[in-house]
Formats: structure tokens, C-alpha cells, sequence
């Protein structure tokens, strides 16, 4: 009994019953399927949430103030209790002795204002005062026009860069470039314009405005507490030491000796990174399981048919076993027809799963991981033979002489 | 052991067998101490109402059914030691089976079918087509191989199916009322089948309850609760069957 007329047999088989077969192949299709695919979704989303965080910069710390409200809108108790975060904070981190891993550290005043333009007029949620360094910090570029530079922070000019959002609503196809905008009575020059972002989750981030920190300060937010202090550091891989050095000179400037009565708090990009990593990474397992479970259910689905195909045909069994046919002949058949079946639906899941990678679901452009390829067909042949080889045993341990005799 | 002694061994030897169903007070005795030698070249008919034992003689006989006790050897082996892939190999090399419902299998051509047995024995494909072949012309059905079963009659199926039983040749031809689902005429076609391989020195035992199929065998052993109570020559081992010799005569006289 050769392999080959095994593989005849089973083929036969499968054949007599096309349409069950075409069914129970469509379980193990949908499975294999919806792994691969799911698992890209997940991985989609978890590639687009980095390149957000890319975009934002890796390399940076957030340090804002905590233990009351922000900048200027902070009640005057808890000015009692907590210092402020001033310029003078953001000018002490950068110091090549205490903080060598700091390459920059820009204070950030920020604020909400309206902006006119010919009698067009927009909000700007966020109206930055800041230093020319933020523009690196927060990986920033002008795609047009220029910088403001320490100068023009100094001399406090009224020069501003405009985020994309901003071009678009107030100038539409005109060239901002030099053009005179004012900002809630005050005068302010476009001098650049950044590159697109895009937005991140709620917030566009383009619908904003850059001007000099005491531009800003002196028209609008007052000389008081800053929003933020943007920290830039020397690179990713210095970003804990940068955090470290950060809070030791705050903490000292500040007087603080509990680390959890800190009147300041430092967001890391880095560890946002990683949480947000790691909950992606949560997102495709659960994804993945779900998947996994329909690629279960489609196993099952075929030891019940072969179970049927098995108790169908017990008196062809019967009679195969009564003209010679050895227990490994029966049980090879059974068993490369459950495999057959588990293969062929994993071979077309894994063409519906890569095909189906090619549209975009629900906003997230799916990412073939080539692992779940590899596992999601291996599982389904594994399937095929777990699955079948109950049936197939049971077929192949039957007593000719009851299946001879069964109607 | 030298091939003359072979040939003059008996093709079954059963001696003392009992068969017994369930144990205790519920128990059956299918057979109670039955003994059949069959030589080779033989034409038995066994015989006997249902419930007789001729089902459970006749499962034992094909080494579908061990016995309870008691001794078979089947062309010289002791089949009742042996494991059950040995079993399929004795039942695929020196039993051909017929049974009453054809039993062929479904949407395969009378040529596969013939095939089959010389499929799960190994043989390659060419010589298993040759020798399927032969045993189809055998039984004179050379222009129906590609049919399948269901475009055949009930005679030209029972046909494939002795082609089937014959195609391994087999020291025993084993038919359990092999005309019991035919109409007058393809029974007729099907035990001049039978007289014509006894003829060329088949051993056969059949399974009837009908006198006139039996009429046929060379030898009538007859069944009643397990037990063989008559035992009757027709014709000699080595001669022709007798309806065979009688049809002869006929057709000579005429």
C-alpha cells in the first residue's frame, strides 16, 4: 500500500462529498484567515502609534508643573506650597556639569488665542512661546520660510511660524510668508510655516501657532509659571539619564526631599513609547486569541464532519477491511483526508488573510507579520491531524464483521 | 514441508469449535463444537435455517470472527494466534469474499473495485490492471470495467464481486448467500460461474438456505443450533459439480 494510493483513496473521498468538503474547508479558511489577519490589524495599529510617537520626538521630556493648576490659571494657594516652573528652572538644566546627558531645554508658555487674517479668523488651541531649540526638541521642521531665532527671543520681536492647520484656515492658497496676522489685538509676522504632522489621536497637532517665549509672555501669559519645559536629550539611548539629571537639579532648585511631594512631573516620550508598545502588543494578542479560537472551532468542526464521514461510510470500511485492507491503510485515509481538508482551507485562509491585508480596517492599514503565516498554516495542518485522527482511529479500529454488518 | 504435501493439505480445518456470545445464563452457543474438513478443490454448501450458526461458521471461516475455543487452520495456519494486521493479510491473500449485498464500493468503477484488493496487497498498478482485467473477462463482464455500481444490474454487480473475490487468487472462494439478492436469471449466470471455477479446481464454500443453489455444491453439510447434522457427497472432490456434469450431459443428449 503505497503513500501515493493512500493519498488516491482520501482524494475519493473527499470528492464524493464536495460540498461538505467545500463547508468544513471554509471553517479552517476563516481561521487561519482571521489570524493572520487580525494579528496585522493589531500590528497596523501598533506600527501607526509609534510612528506617532516618532513623530513627536523620542528623544524629549515633558517636564510640567504638578501639585496645582497650570501656568497662570494655578490658584495663588497652592503658590504656597509649590514653586512655580520658571525660565530660570529651564535655564539651569542646561548645564554640560549637573546635566550632561541635556542638550536642551526650551521653556514653553502656552496659551489658546484667535488669530485674524483679511477679516478671517481661527483659534489656535495651542499658541506656544517658546525658544528656537523646541523646534528640534519636538521634531518640528518649517517645511517653508524660517526659524525665530535667540535674537528675536530677546528682543521679544512679534515674529510667529504657523502650524499647516493654521495656513489652511486663514490664508488658504495665498503664501503666508511675511504676511501680518494678529492675535488677539497683537501683530505678528508669519515667518515659517511647519511641516505636517497629522494628528495624533483628538488633537490636531498642525492647528498650532510658535512664537518667541517672551513675545508670548508679554502679550498674553504674564511673566509667571511656564507651561512646560520641553528637555531635549544628547539621544534616545541618554533619555533616563537626561530624566535623572533633570529631577535631581528641580528637586534641589525646588527644595524637595520626598520625590512624591514633587511639585513638578516628567513625562518620558521614551516610556510612553513603551507603554503604548506594550498595549498594542496586548491589543494583537487578544486579536490574535479571538482568531485562534475560530481556527479551534474550525478543527472541531472537522472531527465532527469526519466523525460523520467515518459512521457514513463504516460499511465501505467494512468491506475494505474484509478484502485485506490493513488497520495503517484505513487510518492513513481518514487521516490525509482531515489533513487534506485543514490544509487546503489554511492555504486559502493565508491567500484570503494576505489579500485581505491590502484594505484598510477601521482606519488601520494592516501589517502582515510573516510569523503568523508560518503558525497559522502549521497549526492548521497540526489541526488536520489532531482533529482527524480520533475519526480516523476509530475508522480503523472497527471490527469488520460489525461493519460489514452495519446499515 | 515440500509443495506436494501442500497441495493435499486441506484448504479448512476446523475441529471442536464453539462460539459463544455474552457469558452467564444470557449467554448464546452459535457453535457448539463444530468439525469441517474442506479439501481443496471442494464445492461446499453449508446449510441451515437462520439462527443455525451458518453466519457465525461462515465469519469464522473468513477470519472476520475468532472462535471461543476450539481449533481452524486455514490452508495450514493456525489463524486463531494471529494479530490482526496478520488477520488482513490472510483475509487480503487466501480469501475471496462474495456476500449477499454485493458490498462493492460505491462510485467506483467495477474495474477499482476489482483493483482494490491488489491495491492493499501492494501490487503495482500496470500488473494490478492486467490481472483485473482477466478476472472481469473471467465472469464475462470485459465491456462493463469503467461502470460504476449503480449503472449495473444486481447479476452484473455479484459478478464484479466474484471477479473481486477471485482477482488475489485465493486458496477459498467464500460466498454468504451470493443469489440471495437475484432474480432467477442472474442467479443462474452467477452459479455457472461458481460450477465453472469448481470446475478449474476453486475451492468454494457457500452459504444458502436455498436447496437449489446448493444442488449445486459438490457437498451439502447441514446446520442446525450450532451443531452439523448431516453431512452428504454430491460428487467427488475431484470430479466436475454435479449440476455441472448434468448440464453437460443435457447439452451432449441434445
Amino acid at each position: 500500500m503505497s503513500p501515493f494510493e493512500v493519498m488516491r483513496f482520501a482524494l475519493v473521498g473527499l470528492g464524493a462529498n464536495k460540498l461538505r468538503s467545500a463547508l468544513t474547508t471554509l471553517g479552517i479558511l476563516i481561521g487561519v484567515g482571521s489570524v493572520i489577519l487580525l494579528v496585522a490589524v493589531g500590528n497596523g495599529s501598533s506600527k501607526a502609534i509609534q510612528a506617532n510617537i516618532d513623530k513627536l520626538g523620542t528623544n524629549m521630556l515633558t517636564v510640567s508643573h504638578s501639585g496645582g493648576g497650570f501656568g497662570r490659571n494655578r490658584s495663588a494657594n497652592a503658590a504656597a506650597t509649590t514653586k512655580d516652573l520658571t525660565v530660570a528652572d529651564a535655564q539651569a538644566l542646561v548645564d554640560p556639569y549637573a546635566a550632561p546627558d541635556v542638550k536642551s531645554a526650551s521653556p514653553v508658555a502656552s496659551t489658546t488665542e484667535n488669530a485674524v487674517y483679511a477679516g478671517v479668523s481661527t483659534s489656535i488651541p495651542a499658541f506656544i512661546g517658546t525658544y528656537p531649540s523646541y523646534f528640534e526638541a519636538t521634531n518640528n521642521p518649517v517645511s517653508s520660510g524660517t526659524y525665530f531665532t535667540n535674537a528675536d527671543v530677546t528682543s521679544g520681536r512679534k515674529v510667529i511660524v504657523l502650524g499647516q492647520t493654521v495656513v489652511t484656515n486663514l490664508f488658504g492658497d495665498i503664501d503666508p510668508i511675511d504676511k501680518q496676522i494678529t492675535v488677539n489685538g497683537t501683530p505678528f509676522t508669519v515667518i515659517g510655516v511647519l511641516k505636517a504632522k497629522g494628528s495624533t489621536g483628538f488633537t490636531d497637532a498642525d492647528n498650532t501657532a510658535i512664537a518667541p517665549l517672551t513675545t508670548v509672555q508679554q502679550a498674553f501669559t504674564g511673566y509667571g509659571s511656564l507651561s512646560q519645559v520641553i528637555v531635549e536629550a544628547n539621544n534616545a539611548a541618554t533619555i533616563n539619564q537626561a530624566q535623572a539629571e533633570v529631577t535631581t537639579i528641580l528637586d534641589t532648585r525646588h527644595k524637595i526631599t520626598n520625590p512624591a511631594n514633587a511639585d513638578f512631573r516628567i513625562l518620558n516620550q521614551a516610556s510612553l513609547l513603551t507603554a503604548s508598545t506594550s498595549t498594542s502588543k496586548t491589543f494583537t494578542v487578544l486579536l490574535g486569541a479571538v482568531a485562534a479560537i475560530s481556527l479551534l472551532v474550525g478543527g472541531i468542526g472537522i472531527t465532527n464532519i469526519m466523525l460523520v464521514t467515518v459512521t457514513e461510510r463504516t460499511r465501505e470500511i467494512g468491506i475494505r477491511k474484509a478484502i485485506g485492507a490493513p488497520r495503517g491503510a484505513i487510518l492513513g485515509q481518514f487521516l490525509v483526508e482531515a489533513t487534506l481538508l485543514s490544509l487546503i482551507g489554511g492555504a486559502l485562509g493565508v491567500l484570503g488573510g494576505y489579500v485581505g491585508s491590502h484594505f484598510t480596517i477601521v482606519g488601520v492599514k494592516p501589517v502582515i507579520v510573516p510569523s503568523s503565516i508560518a503558525l497559522a498554516f502549521g497549526v492548521s495542518v497540526v489541526i488536520g491531524l489532531f482533529f482527524g485522527g480520533y475519526p480516523a482511529n476509530r475508522a480503523a479500529s472497527l471490527r469488520p464483521i460489525d461493519a460489514l454488518r452495519y446499515e | 514441508m515440500t509443495a506436494g504435501q501442500q497441495d493435499n493439505r486441506p484448504v479448512i480445518e476446523i475441529a471442536a469449535a464453539v462460539k459463544t456470545y455474552g457469558e452467564g445464563e444470557t449467554a448464546v452457543h452459535a457453535l457448539r463444537g463444530v468439525d469441517l474438513v474442506v479439501e481443496r478443490g471442494d464445492y461446499v454448501a453449508i446449510m441451515g435455517a437462520s439462527g443455525s450458526g451458518k453466519s457465525t461458521l461462515m465469519n469464522v471461516i473468513g477470519c472476520l470472527d475468532v472462535l471461543t475455543s476450539g481449533l481452524y487452520r486455514l490452508d495450514g495456519i493456525d489463524v486463531s494466534g494471529l494479530a490482526e494486521s496478520q488477520l488482513s493479510l490472510v483475509r487480503n491473500r487466501r480469501i475471496g469474499f462474495i456476500f449477499q449485498a454485493f458490498n462493492l464500493i460505491a462510485r467506483t468503477t467495477a474495474l477499482a473495485n476489482v483493483e482494490l484488493p491488489l491495491a492493499y496487497a501492494g501490487i503495482k498498478a500496470g500488473e494490478r490492471r492486467r490481472r483485473a482485467l482477466a478476472a472481469l473477462d473471467l465472469v464475462g463482464l470485459a465491456d462493463r470495467v469503467d461502470h460504476e455500481p449503480n449503472e449495473l444490474s444486481g447479476g452484473q454487480q455479484q459478478r464484479v464481486a466474484v471477479a473481486r473475490a477471485l482477482v488475489t487468487a485465493p486458496a477459498l472462494l467464500l460466498a454468504d448467500e451470493p443469489t440471495g439478492n437475484l432474480d432467477t436469471k442472474s442467479t443462474h449466470e452467477v452459479l455457472g460461474i461458481f460450477d465453472r471455477l469448481s470446475l478449474s479446481g476453486r475451492t468454494i464454500v457457500i452459504i444458502t438456505h436455498e436447496d437449489d443453489v446448493a444442488s449445486h455444491a459438490k457437498r451439502i453439510v447441514r446446520l442446525v443450533d450450532g451443531e452439523i447434522i448431516t453431512d452428504v457427497r454430491q460428487a467427488a472432490v475431484s470430479g466436475p459439480p454435479p449440476r455441472h456434469a448434468s448440464a453437460a450431459a443435457t447439452a451432449g443428449l441434445s
